[in-house]
């Protein structure tokens, strides 16, 4: 994977993404690692995301690399007139490398074909956010001590959620069975069904999660947004449907961590965090030794 | 039988492009660039056809089309047939076919794509070739047959 950008989640293969999780293993034992010295990574966010952005510059400083770029386009000399082109052509004789988010989508495409140095997808726009699923990867692996065969249960608003999208494609390598509990305005779209049946990957479908939860051995929250409603009354009528309360966790199972993308508004409430089953905060934490690990895939650093 | 082909006259040499659907026609011009071709160019349309309810039909004097250029018309006219004519004589008959990859013609169908925002050439991998769909290259979202908005070829990057 040396020089090659990563755009979207589909760009590597299993071996790839278990490599990745190795790596950041390591790192997650040894985080200071100087490997990355006298090099310059551009971190151009065209839209703000204050977490992503220091997760990745927390894990290029880790690797004592250099970091130089914009946090916004309002704080930066890109101008609404300058292209993306034009923007992409002049850091990438500077930089060594690229991470950019951006809120349209392909963008992080468009600029790996652009760069003659390798891109790194920070988000662009509803399309792919490939170190977050990585490092969802991570967090799975880490607690349940295997990829394979477990029971994902995905909640929320699944037909918007890029961060699920992803995660099916990328869990699908792993034999799992899938449970999506959503509501009817908001279920995972056909097409990803068509995936999993032609991928032979058992998966069931829910508006309720309690009377099955203790099945789970993850489960991935998102939020359910009101301006994806197109009728208010149903959003009021369903809202509290996906909200994890602590009370709700009595009999799950022991190894069953909570996910969550982050940030997050009322869908997992407050009580829930004290509970060693929430894992949400350790995850995003698991996001830097999984951008060391990328970055120094990416520039060929580990040997 | 005779009176319906005398409806457009015949060609010498050149090209006829048969079975495109009425309502494609100009689409077909347009992805052939046929308004810059300054041979005789003749066409019927609203033609009567057991297979598409209502056809057109194009001829095109002295010009030959290559497999790539012909196959571009797949996406809104997957039925065509293509006659080759040299001195009156139909030489051979092909038939378009959908390619794997499609760069630009169409339009992606998604507003937030990086191909409406900013001057980039659309690119698609065929992912079904009966109902044709896309996939963009750059955000990744479908675009069906029903949704397929075709360029200008002036409006082409
Ligand atoms: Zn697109």
């Amino acid at each position: 994977m040396q020089n090659k950008s990563l755009v979207s989640i589909t760009d590597y293969s299993k071996a790839e993404y278990l490599k990745i999780l190795d790596l950041a293993a390591e790192f997650e034992k040894n985080p200071n690692q100087e490997i990355l010295k006298g090099k310059l990574v551009a971190t151009l966010f065209f839209e703000p995301s204050t977490r992503t952005r220091l997760s990745f510059e927390t894990a290029i400083n880790r690797l004592g690399g250099r970091v130089i770029g914009f946090a916004d386009v309002n704080s930066s000399s890109v101008t609404k007139g300058e292209s993306l082109k034009d923007t992409i052509k002049m850091v990438t004789s500077y930089a060594d490398l690229i991470v950019i988010r951006h809120p349209t989508e392909g963008a992080a495409r468009y600029a790996s074909e652009i760069a003659t140095v390798p891109v790194i997808n920070a988000g662009d726009g509803a399309n792919q956010h490939p170190t977050q699923t990585l490092l969802d990867l991570y967090s799975i692996q880490k607690t349940q001590k295997t990829l394979e065969n477990l029971n994902m249960f995905m909640i929320g608003d699944l037909k918007y959620g890029r961060t699920v999208h992803s995660l099916l494609m990328a869990m699908s390598y792993f034999n799992p069975t899938f449970y999506f509990i959503s509501p009817d305005e908001l279920k995972m779209p056909r097409e990803y069904l068509i995936y999993l049946n032609q991928q032979k990957i058992k998966y069931y479908e829910y508006k309720e999660f309690m009377p099955i939860i203790s099945e789970a051995d993850i489960v991935y929250m998102t939020r359910v947004q009101k301006e994806r409603f197109s009728d208010p009354i149903e959003y009021e009528k369903t809202k509290n449907a996906y909200v994890l309360r602590n009370s709700m966790l009595e009999h799950t199972r022991a190894n069953m961590k909570i996910l969550h993308p982050l940030p997050r508004v009322n869908e997992i409430s407050l009580d829930v965090d004290e509970n060693p089953k929430a894992y949400y905060f350790t995850q995003a934490l698991n996001g830097v030794f999984v951008r060391q690990a990328i970055i120094s895939s990416i520039l060929g650093l580990n040997s | 039988m005779k009176d319906k082909q005398l409806i457009v006259s015949a060609i010498k040499n050149g090209t006829v492009i048969d079975h495109v659907p009425a309502k494609n026609l100009f689409k077909v011009i347009t992805i052939l660039n046929l308004d810059s071709i300054d041979t005789q160019i003749t066409f019927g349309t609203n033609l009567e056809s057991k297979k598409l309810g209502s056809k057109a039909i194009i001829k095109i004097s002295d010009k030959y089309f290559l497999d790539e250029e012909i196959n571009r018309i797949a996406l809104v006219a997957p039925q065509a047939k293509l006659n080759i004519i040299r001195d009156y004589e139909v030489i051979e008959k092909r038939v378009v076919e959908v390619p794997d990859s499609i760069i630009g013609i169409v339009k992606c169908v998604n507003p937030m794509c990086i191909t409406n925002q900013e001057e980039v050439k659309t690119k698609f991998s065929v992912i079904s070739k009966d109902e044709v769909s896309l996939k963009c290259y750059y955000c990744e979202k479908i675009t069906h047959q029903d949704q397929m908005t075709i360029y200008n070829v002036n409006s082409q990057y």
